[in-house]
């Protein structure tokens, strides 16, 4: 059998795809639009979902927590477990451990002279808190808590607007010790902050730990521990160290297993990103293969000859496919160099803060930042080149079907 | 030594409700070297026949041999593979690739081939040259006139030294002069590169020039003759015998 040579069919694959210049710069222009689409839109979602996600688990929960066994059904103080101690403060220090903390976390209500709010009381250790979650520069008056012997209290701005009160002012914190009796204290607001979701501001009230476990009666017991490493998509790699040094007295959980929601979210937006570039591929296939079945029609004289001369059947068809992968080939380019070159500069955010209550109840903030990730990417032009090439088949099959002779006598 | 054997070639085509009879166990012998002409009406079975003996047809029975090869019996890609092997074609309206130049026209069948470019590129300038070309080898065919295309389908055919070119028409579309020259061009490669050419026309003027004369009718041959060709340059005549002008004023 001979083989034709790449170059010789490179050649006429190039040439003919330039035959009709208005026809491939308009098909070329539809593939690039797609791609650009494709990969734009996508980074905004993916931006969207990410601050979603980054949102919740940087808010509190971090990217792996451990528990006492029965916490997560039952959040109260008897379900309080050591603070870290041995083989898990020796696995914390793992490089993928960027910092972690622990927390007292015990439903409380806190009364002003005005109102009182059920919320939920932590006792944290300040500098560890700013490191795997707390915002310093949330902090909108005031300060926030200095150590963990701190006596003052750092309520949301939405708290204190509910209270009606206000920096200095004192409120009441009460809750229940082991022994389910009522543990209440006088603190002062020391510190308001502001977060990007209202609903942070109404729960959460910050305290010094060692504070809250003197009221509590609990010396040394926490309990929550949470952890962050570099990204949250990494976490299952390293989260099995610390289950198997945190023992199995304690539960240890990564964030998408202890909050099967936010877990789906990122799966869930997985799928959406396949099923969205294949919705626009095939909107794309449609002009492609009418662009093929029209370049293939045009030139069936030319196939005839061509299998006149010796060109096996194989050979046209692989010339076809070549024109196709060329076609789709320049496309993807241009597409992924203008979605590139269009969402680098807005990635120092985009206001949609038009619409900033709608995020905020689906748990996003008021600024999207596109997130431009090289697997979407890899995503889009794998779809886009091997979907677009089984396009092509059919095409490119029919003329390597056609018989030589028809071919040669066809207008 | 035969280049081509025919053995009772029969073929039918369905046209409608009726059935044409394209060929009617056709037998014929040609030789190495040969330079033939297959005439008759239109529908009398010229070009089914030389499409068969080039593989792009196949009998409904009968056998074919080129040289010692049975080509009725090959599949698609193996009648593909002998066709590049073995046989140039030069059809009536040019059929040159558009987007490829002369010379790339020229190399295309070496380039399947598998030859190298350096061989290949000495081949195409030598044989452009050989048939008047020289100078126009980057010219698509879009910037060749007929005839010069013309040229470029004989170089082409004849460039990698095939043991059989069949040309189909070839002078339909081209004036007298031009088609002359190229009469001329066909003789002169018979006799020098002694490669066989068998040429389907109706064009009685043709005719003159070939060494034998097969005249075909109803799908059959009604006769087959051996004649003496025109020597080369005595002109292309018109259907009154007469030397055309162009051939009396470049004689």
């Amino acid at each position: 059998m001979n083989t034709l040579p790449f170059n010789a069919v490179f050649t006429l694959a190039w040439r003919n795809l330039w035959r009709n210049h208005r026809r491939t710069t308009i098909m070329l222009a539809a593939i690039t639009v797609g791609v650009w689409a494709m990969i734009f839109m996508t980074a905004l979602m993916r931006g969207m979902v990410d601050d979603m996600l980054l949102n919740s688990i940087r808010s509190l929960p971090g990217e792996v927590q451990i528990h006492h066994p029965q916490y997560r059904d039952d959040p109260s103080i008897n379900n309080s477990m050591p603070a870290p101690s041995d083989n898990l403060l020796a696995a914390l220090q793992i490089p993928e451990v960027v910092a972690w903390t622990s927390r007292v976390r015990v439903p409380a209500v806190i009364s002003s002279e005005r109102d009182s709010r059920g919320i939920v009381l932590l006792g944290v250790e300040p500098s560890s808190e700013i490191a795997v979650s707390f915002d310093p520069d949330s902090i909108i008056e005031g300060r926030f808590l200095e150590d963990s012997n701190d006596r003052g209290l750092v309520i949301g701005a939405k708290m204190a607007e509910h209270l009606e009160t206000r920096l200095g002012k004192r409120v009441v914190v009460m809750s229940q010790d082991p022994d389910n009796n009522i543990a209440d204290r006088g603190f002062r607001v020391v510190g308001i902050y502001k977060a990007k979701l209202v609903s942070l501001e109404e729960t959460y009230v910050y305290a010094g730990r060692d504070t809250i476990q003197k009221l509590l009666n609990i010396e040394n017991q926490v309990s929550e521990i949470a952890i962050t490493g570099e990204d949250y998509r990494n976490a299952y790699k390293w989260y099995p160290q610390i289950k198997q040094a945190a023992g199995e007295s304690v539960d240890t959980l990564p964030w998408y297993e202890a909050d099967a929601y936010l877990g789906s979210m990122m799966s869930m937006m997985d799928g959406f990103v396949l099923v969205w570039v294949i919705i626009i591929f095939l909107a794309l296939s449609f002009g492609l293969v009418n662009t093929l079945v029209m370049a293939v029609f045009e030139r069936i004289r030319e196939i005839g000859l061509m299998q006149a001369l010796g060109m096996r059947p194989a050979m046209i068809l692989y010339q076809i496919l070549l024109e196709s992968f060329l076609l789709l080939f320049i496309g993807l380019l241009l597409g992924n160099v203008i979605a590139v070159a269009s969402i680098i500069p807005l990635q120092s955010g985009i206001d949609i803060s038009a619409v900033a209550k709608g995020m905020e109840m689906m748990g996003a903030s008021s600024m999207l930042y596109p997130a431009l990730k090289v697997e979407d990417m890899v995503l889009a032009n794998i779809i886009v080149i091997v979907l677009g090439l089984l396009t092509s088949i059919l095409p490119a099959w029919r003329a390597a079907s056609y018989d030589p002779i028809k071919a040669l006598n066809s207008n | 030594m035969s280049s081509v054997i025919c053995k009772d070639l029969c073929k039918t085509f369905q046209q409608g409700d009726e059935i044409i009879t394209g060929l009617d166990k056709v037998s014929i012998e040609i030789d190495k070297g040969d330079f033939v002409c297959l005439s008759g009406p239109s529908g009398s079975g010229k070009t089914t026949l030389l499409n068969a003996i080039g593989g792009l047809d196949t009998p409904d029975s009968g056998q074919i041999f080129i040289g010692d090869e049975q080509i009725d019996t090959l599949s698609k890609g193996e009648l593909a593979d002998m066709r590049l092997n073995n046989i140039g074609f030069v059809f009536q309206s040019y059929n040159l690739i558009p987007v490829l130049t002369a010379r790339e026209n020229v190399e295309f069948v070496m380039q399947v081939r598998g030859m190298p470019a350096a061989e290949r590129s000495t081949l195409s300038h030598s044989i452009l040259k050989e048939v008047g070309l020289e100078g126009l080898e980057d010219r698509r065919p879009a910037q060749l006139s007929g005839g010069q295309q013309q040229r470029v389908a004989v170089a082409r055919a004849i460039v990698s030294q095939p043991k059989l070119v069949l040309g189909d028409e070839p002078t339909a579309n081209l004036d007298t002069h031009t088609a002359r020259q190229l009469m001329d061009l066909f003789v002169e490669l018979n006799q020098k590169h002694n490669i066989t050419f068998v040429i389907a026309t109706h064009d009685v003027r043709v005719m003159e020039y070939t060494k034998r004369l097969i005249r075909m009718e109803d799908g059959k041959i009604i006769s087959d003759e051996v004649q003496s060709p025109l020597p080369l340059g005595d002109g292309y005549k018109d259907v009154t015998g007469r030397a055309t002008h162009d051939a009396k004023a470049e004689g």
